[in-house]
């Protein structure tokens, strides 16, 4: 074997090992937008892409928040509950007309959201890291509780922004755009680059995976391993604080039905973008390709007429199973 | 040159491999090997890490398929059924990580997968007496209805080897056996070894203890690089002449010559009565460019002790100081910071992320001087890399392989780099060359001798005795739990320390 060769060799092992599970998602979604542009013309259009990208920030922002949960090894169930409780607590906060002023009061309800949010993923962080409770029943109990919370607050009903004012101020959140464009795609953009920064270019981000992939050699290495944990699962609640923050400018109002199964889609979401069920892997940008893949397939079950759009949520169950196999199956040929 | 010619032995050849070759994604690993094993003989395989012996065993026992040669069993020649399925054939496997489902009995691990019915029915009751057969043919006192989790480590061992022969096993292969293994428990295994030998099972026995193998086994074969070297009796052998054949040039002395410190050097660690739950009243000292030794029997308390030091463990009461600075219990980071550093024997689940990088890896632990307020800089943590391949002479082909598919020896020597890269000034080294080469030793003695001579105060923990003899000036033995025994200059020697160990001897420590 010629050294010219046996460098090709190495290279092409390399390029196989290191990138088919960062590029499966990608690979997917390009496959998603042909078949799409197959089965309607106007599906490729600025406009529909433009449209299903919007629509996709609500899970996109919040799986980002679950990517670092995940590959610190934990799991959130609770974020779509906690969807529903943080929005009814702004709205609540908005119409108790403690300021005046609708700007004042707007600006003290996005950090009085953000705090919120925070407060109610460092709970979750707090349960399962101090309480020593398995993730998944930790925030399964707190997804009845942020639920439950929820339905009383609103009586079983609808909590509605009531200012017409505060409405008029606030719509621009979700329906405006900065330089063309449209505000939660520029959302997810910056939450996303702020999340990759953190995730691969600091010592944060190094803990959560060295946690997420084994929690004792890390505690061996000196890391704070609770505190690691904890802070995932606020770095998750502030997500869910942000997704709600485009939330309820949207419609101005929630019930006890919002966000359910979120969960579902955000944890569909990270899987599809190649971060690890079990931890140690985390990948911001399939993330965000994920979140995007799981609104396009709805989008084009909406445009094409073969499959009623009421199946939507059984393909978003499918979709999870079938790329935890994908995923497995890469592992397995590396 | 065929082995048959060299030694006229007993039994006929049950395995053998004819001229095998292997190959990994186009690097080849092993080159045209030969091997036969006899029945009733124990065989041991040697060779360096990365010789190609596991690839070897994989391959006698069907987990892995040849890339060209062949497997012949009885005569005929056979291709292995992977995964296992060869066990149905009599060849098993033990493997270096135990197999056994910790939450299930001594006679459910024995019966898993081909569990004993009637009427559909468990019948627990014949597979109990079954499982007790077994033992008492092993001689084990091991109870058959214990929890597999509440038993040592030998006795797991013990268990494996009923598993294989309950299944009629004819060749068993023992991948480093007695790694975890004290002396007596060593012992006792190759009693039960040596009597299954004599009713006819064959034996490969893969270890880097050349006392053992000297004293174990009938036959040896070396490999060195993938190639087969020799197979020779062992009784014609001795311990220097098959290190060489291993490492096929000279070794120079094992050990580098030993620096005693001035007695009046800064006390660079002081533990005055600490107890943990089990470890009680211990107390030593440490003093700059000393290396301190801590033998004993497994599960005398060392580890636990030396966690309780480096804050990984709390203490029930005790205290530490570290020059000068007494470190609060529990706390890794106050041990850390005063510049204190504990070295994991458990390299692979507690030391280093196998599926990260070497970077990764290396860094994890310094953080902190790669970046300013959390942000990391990747030139920096390479240029580290970088440093630590040179002074550690890490060797890989590819620097962006993961560290779980780096060689023990390169393991444990990016593990003592990781573990540097926190500059600390007094280090504890729990069992330095577990499961590595003779030539990687070595390195690592001449690095942790160099260590010393930098005015670094080390402590080294070791079951094997004649590292912590051929390396500390001082060694503390350690029983149940307490230090019972501070040995110093002439007073070091194997049945010294033994004494202690064992219990016969006992002197109250200043």
């Amino acid at each position: 074997m010629s050294v010219n060769e046996d460098t090709r060799e190495v290279r092409r092992r390399n390029w196989r090992d290191v990138d088919l599970r960062a590029v499966a998602p990608f690979a997917a979604l390009v496959l998603l937008l042909i078949l799409g542009a197959i089965v309607n013309p106007n599906f490729i259009g600025i406009n529909n892409l433009a449209n299903v990208a919007t629509r996709s920030a609500f899970i996109a922002i919040i799986a980002i928040g679950a990517t670092f949960v995940i590959s610190s090894g934990d799991l959130d169930l609770s974020v779509g509950a906690m969807v529903a409780f943080v929005a009814s607590l702004m709205i609540l906060f908005m119409n108790s007309g403690v300021i005046a002023d609708p700007a004042l009061m707007l600006t003290a309800a996005v950090a009085f959201t953000l705090v919120g949010g925070a407060a109610c993923g460092l709970v979750n962080g707090l349960i399962t890291t101090v309480g020593r409770i398995e993730p998944f029943i930790a925030t399964l109990g707190t997804m009845g509780i942020y639920r439950g919370l929820t339905t009383w607050l609103s009586q079983g009903g609808a909590i509605t922004l009531r200012d017409p004012q505060l409405q008029e101020l606030y719509r621009p959140a979700y329906f405006g755009s900065i330089l063309g464009l449209p505000v939660p795609i520029a959302v997810i953009l910056a939450v996303t680059c702020v999340a990759a920064f953190i995730l691969y270019r600091t010592r944060y981000g190094r803990h959560v995976v060295a946690v997420g992939s084994n929690s004792d050699v890390a505690r061996y290495s000196g890391i704070p391993v609770n505190r690691v944990r904890t802070i995932a699962f606020v770095i998750q609640g502030l997500c869910v604080a942000i997704a709600v923050l485009l939330y309820v400018p949207r419609l101005g109002s929630t019930s006890a039905t919002t966000g359910i199964l979120w969960e579902l889609q955000a944890i569909t979401a990270v899987v599809v973008g190649g971060t690890a069920l079990k931890g140690g892997a985390g990948r911001v940008w399939g993330t965000i390709c994920g979140a995007f893949i799981l609104e396009l397939v709805g989008n084009i079950m909406l445009l094409s007429n073969f499959i009623s759009e009421y199946l939507i949520g059984a393909i978003q169950g499918a979709i999870i199973i079938i790329a935890m196999l994908v995923q497995r199956s890469l592992v397995r040929k590396s | 040159m065929s082995s048959e010619t060299i030694d006229a032995g007993a039994g006929a050849v049950v395995l053998s491999a004819r001229r095998i070759s292997k190959s990994f994604n186009g690097v080849q690993v092993l080159f045209s090997v030969n091997f036969d094993l006899r029945a009733g003989e124990i065989h041991a395989l040697m060779g360096e890490n990365g010789a190609g012996k596991s690839t070897l065993v994989k391959i006698l026992s069907g987990f892995e398929q040849p890339t060209s040669g062949e497997i012949i069993l009885d005569g005929n020649p056979v291709k292995l059924p992977p995964n296992g399925a060869a066990e149905a054939l009599g060849i098993v496997i033990i493997h270096q990580e135990f197999n056994l489902a910790e939450h299930l009995t001594v006679t459910e691990s024995l019966f898993l997968g081909r569990e004993v019915t009637r009427f559909g029915m468990l019948d627990r009751k014949h597979m109990r007496a079954e499982t007790r057969r077994v033992l008492d043919l092993l001689g084990s006192h091991v109870d058959e209805n214990a929890m597999i989790s509440s038993l040592s480590i030998a006795d797991k061992q013990m268990v494996e080897i009923a598993k294989a022969i309950s299944r009629d096993a004819r060749v068993v292969f023992m991948d480093e056996p007695t790694a975890v293994l004290s002396r007596e428990e060593t012992n006792y295994l190759f009693k039960q070894v040596r009597k299954l030998r004599d009713q006819g099972t064959s034996f490969v026995f893969v270890s880097h203890k050349l006392d053992e193998v000297m004293e174990l086994t009938d036959r040896v074969t070396v490999l060195r690089d993938g190639q087969w070297i020799k197979t020779s009796p062992t009784a014609i052998l001795d311990g220097e002449s098959i290190a060489q054949l291993m490492v096929g040039r000279e070794l120079s002395k094992l050990f580098p010559a030993k620096t005693e410190p001035d007695v009046d050097e800064e006390i660079m660690l002081s533990v005055n009565s600490l107890s943990t739950g089990y470890v009680r009243d211990a107390s030593f000292e440490v003093r700059k460019g000393e290396i301190l030794g801590f033998s004993g029997m497994i599960g005398s308390g060392r580890t636990e002790l030396m966690e309780a030091v480096a804050g990984l463990r709390s203490r029930a009461s005790g205290e530490v100081v570290i020059k000068g600075e007494t470190v609060p219990s529990g706390d890794v980071h106050a041990a850390n910071r005063c510049g204190l550093a504990y070295m994991t024997k458990d390299r692979k689940s507690k030391g280093l992320l196998l599926n990260s990088r070497m970077t990764a890896n290396l860094t994890l632990q310094s953080l902190e001087n790669h970046g300013k307020l959390g942000y990391l800089n990747p030139a920096s943590e390479a240029a580290a890399l970088e440093r630590a391949r040179r002074r550690f002479d890490i060797r890989v082909r590819d620097g962006n392989v993961v560290a779980g598919r780096m060689s023990g020896g390169n393991q444990q020597k990016l593990l003592l780099a990781k573990v540097m890269e926190t500059e600390p000034d007094i280090i504890i080294i729990d069992e330095p060359t577990r499961g590595i080469d003779v030539g990687t030793k070595q390195q690592i003695y001449h690095f942790i001798s160099a260590l010393a001579r930098d005015g670094r105060a080390i402590i080294v923990v070791s079951s094997e005795m004649p590292e912590v003899i051929g390396l500390c000036t001082r060694i503390a033995v350690m029983r149940e739990g307490r230090i019972v025994g501070m040995l110093e200059g002439d007073e070091i020697s194997e049945q010294e320390i033994m004494r202690y160990a064992a219990g016969l001897k006992k002197k109250a420590v200043a």
